[in-house]
């Protein structure tokens, strides 16, 4: 597993795969142009556009953040978006119900049951990969979609608001995470996910815990050899990502819709597993990442709106970032042009 | 309401249909296993295919030839996995991720353009269900087995094929050992690469035809993410049927009767959707945390690289 790459890899990526996007639009016959200048426009062309950029990076910031923890374990935790759903559920709960809490308390302990649900929901997974070996990408994918549904049913029948909406009620005001940059929606939640970038970070790079993740992830027959219990450190890293999910989550609810809306993910859980790619498995990378993939999908309902290109353009483009991204000997030997240094002996 | 109005000889009808797509994608990840690639893109290109299914048929009103389109389709993405994983060593989690988010990603803005809906295309002819008037006649059996798509069969068919191909046939050896131990079988003179392509491109191929049956042989129409982690359900069936395409067999009847079950309980309407929804879900990690063991892969999967 190549976790090197340098940086013109991933710039190289990006460039290409919005060139495809463009060819994409030419073949469909929409104004590939003026479809990514609508797109730039709507990312930053205005402050209330640059308020939604960073909206829009802030739970994919997290959910990068959740993926890496895991993945520097070993772990592949696809299953982000259902720790996400289950997160942001559980803090809409604690956010309806202990009114009388203070401010910032009971807005701190609304995103922290956030993460304690996202926590949970991956410690399934989590023992059933270590002590049962089922893979972890199947059982997370099927929980993604058991919490999409369980969390339906629940805002659909016991816990919907009145009204026609599938929804919750809103979560009490003093849950609530202050607005930052009116009037977008721009909330605290984003500072916090750029301070846990960096806890992230030191957690991983300072911390004896965050070393022995790495290095199972690394090396787990030298691990174990050395004392260092794989079982005990994929599990934490599998929780610890969960946690950071269920967070990104609750940030969600108590930062800009105020309560749970069924269906309110659009995928960010999903989008966790690109930008954590792009942001070359690193939590400053995922920042940049994040900003990235925030503008795609900030300035692609811009373009949808101005030029009638269906907003699933920027989920072609995203893939594309990740099929590029996943093989960089490709993109490598294209920059490079340099021999093949495997010749097939066809 | 009755018990015999959930389980009755057409629940075990529905079960043999609904195993179908979860059995070509199976036997589809099996075939690329055995090479030693894990093909967790299964699901776009499930989802890919039943889309080209739809759309070639939409605009030459001939099932037939969209059968091709969604064939195609799954052909040209066992090349790209093959290339990126295969060639130029990609990590094959990240590519099989790139292939789910594409195809739901294009599915959806193709379809936007074209039906001016992201959520549901508009309806085609699909594939007329074959009945046999002597199959009819036999007792219980006859109901479940007749009146089914060609696919169904099809599907039934390609698994005696390929245990076949796969243990008594030299290209299957071969094959085999190419996922098993590369080294070896470069040093006994196989093309590893050539293999190890042939594989992935087989199983993508087998794989597109589940996605070809859900929208031409069940629904008749493409509808927003329809194969709903069927892929991802044919992987778990696979790994249940500890890697044989006999054990495919039987392990996605299992998830295609709590698929039926689903269905059935749905139409009946005892409960809300979104918790009968659940079924399939909760039995695949049931069925993957419980009953396998520690399951063991015939395979390894890394990328090969000669010395």
């Amino acid at each position: 597993m190549r976790l090197r790459l340098t940086v013109p890899v991933e710039l190289f990526a990006i460039g290409l795969a919005f060139l495809l996007g463009m060819l994409v639009l030419f073949l469909t016959g929409y104004p590939p142009f003026s479809a990514l200048w609508a797109l730039f426009r709507g990312a930053f062309g205005t402050r209330n556009a640059i308020g939604q950029t960073l909206t829009q990076a802030t739970p994919i910031l997290f959910t990068s953040l959740a993926f890496l923890l895991a993945f520097r374990s070993g772990i592949f935790n696809i299953g982000i978006e259902g720790q996400f759903l289950i997160g942001a559920f559980t803090a809409a709960l604690f956010g309806i119900s202990f009114r009388g809490l203070p401010f910032p308390l009971h807005a701190i302990l609304a995103l922290f049951s956030g993460g304690f649900g996202g926590a949970v929901y991956a410690l399934f997974p989590a023992l059933l990969k270590v002590y049962l070996g089922a893979h972890e990408v199947i059982t997370t994918m099927m929980l993604s979609y058991v919490a999409l549904y369980l969390t339906s049913y629940f805002v659909n029948y016991p816990l919907k608001a009145p009204g026609w909406v599938a929804q919750t009620e809103l979560v009490a005001p003093s849950a609530r995470l202050p607005r930052i940059l009116p009037p977008t929606q721009l909330s605290l939640a984003f500072p916090i996910a750029l301070g846990l970038a960096f806890l992230v970070l030191w957690f991983l790079e300072r911390t004896v815990p965050g070393f022995s993740i790495r290095a199972v992830g690394a090396n787990p027959e030298a691990s174990e050899n050395r004392g260092i219990s794989v079982r005990k450190y994929q599990i934490l890293a599998f929780v610890l990502s969960g946690f950071i999910a269920g967070v990104g989550g609750g940030g969600e609810i108590l930062g800009v819709h105020g309560r749970f809306v069924d269906g309110f993910s659009p995928g960010y859980g999903w989008d966790g597993i690109a930008v954590s790619l792009v942001g070359r498995l690193h939590p400053l990378g995922c920042i940049f990442a994040s900003l990235l993939f925030g503008m795609l999908r900030a300035g692609g309902m811009t373009m949808t709106r101005v030029t009638k290109v269906p907003l699933d353009l920027s989920l072609i483009i995203q893939a594309l970032v990740i099929l590029l991204v996943a093989a960089p000997v490709l993109i490598e030997q294209l920059l490079t042009r340099r021999r093949k240094p495997q010749k097939s002996e066809v | 309401m009755s018990l015999s109005q959930i389980i009755n000889l057409s629940l075990f009808q529905a079960q043999l249909r609904m195993a179908t797509p979860i059995l070509l994608a199976a036997l589809g990840g099996l075939l690329c296993e055995r090479v030693g690639v894990v093909n967790i893109g299964l699901e776009g290109i499930m989802l890919t295919s039943a889309f080209f299914g739809v759309l070639v048929t939409y605009f030459t009103s001939s099932p037939l030839l969209g059968f091709l389109g969604g064939l195609a389709s799954g052909f040209l993405w066992g090349l790209v996995i093959a290339v990126l994983t295969v060639r130029f060593f990609g990590n094959q989690i990240v590519v099989g991720t790139g292939v789910n988010v594409f195809g739901l990603g294009l599915s959806a803005f193709l379809s936007q353009k074209i039906w001016g809906s992201r959520g549901a295309s508009d309806a085609v002819s699909g594939f007329a269900p074959l009945r046999s008037d002597l199959l009819a006649r036999l007792p219980y059996l006859g109901p479940v087995l007749n009146e089914h798509t060609f696919l169904v069969y099809l599907a039934i068919a390609l698994v005696f094929v390929l245990h076949f191909f796969l243990f008594a046939t030299p290209w299957g050896l071969r094959l085999r050992a190419v996922g098993e131990n590369p080294q070896a079988a470069d040093t006994a003179g196989i093309n590893v690469f050539r293999y190890k392509t042939l594989g992935v491109v087989a199983g993508s191929l087998v794989a597109s035809l589940g996605g070809v049956f859900l929208s031409l042989g069940h629904l008749n129409f493409f509808a927003w993410g329809m194969t709903s982690g069927r892929g991802f359900i044919g992987l778990a069936a696979m790994i249940f049927g500890k890697w044989t395409p006999l054990g495919c067999l039987l392990s996605s009847l299992l998830f295609g009767f709590a698929d039926a079950l689903q269905m059935r309980l749905q139409a009946l309407g005892v409960l809300p959707s979104q918790i009968i929804l659940l079924i399939p879900y909760l039995v695949t990690i049931l069925v993957l945390s419980g009953f396998v063991g520690r399951a063991v892969p015939p395979a390894r999967y890394e990328p090969y690289r000669k010395e």
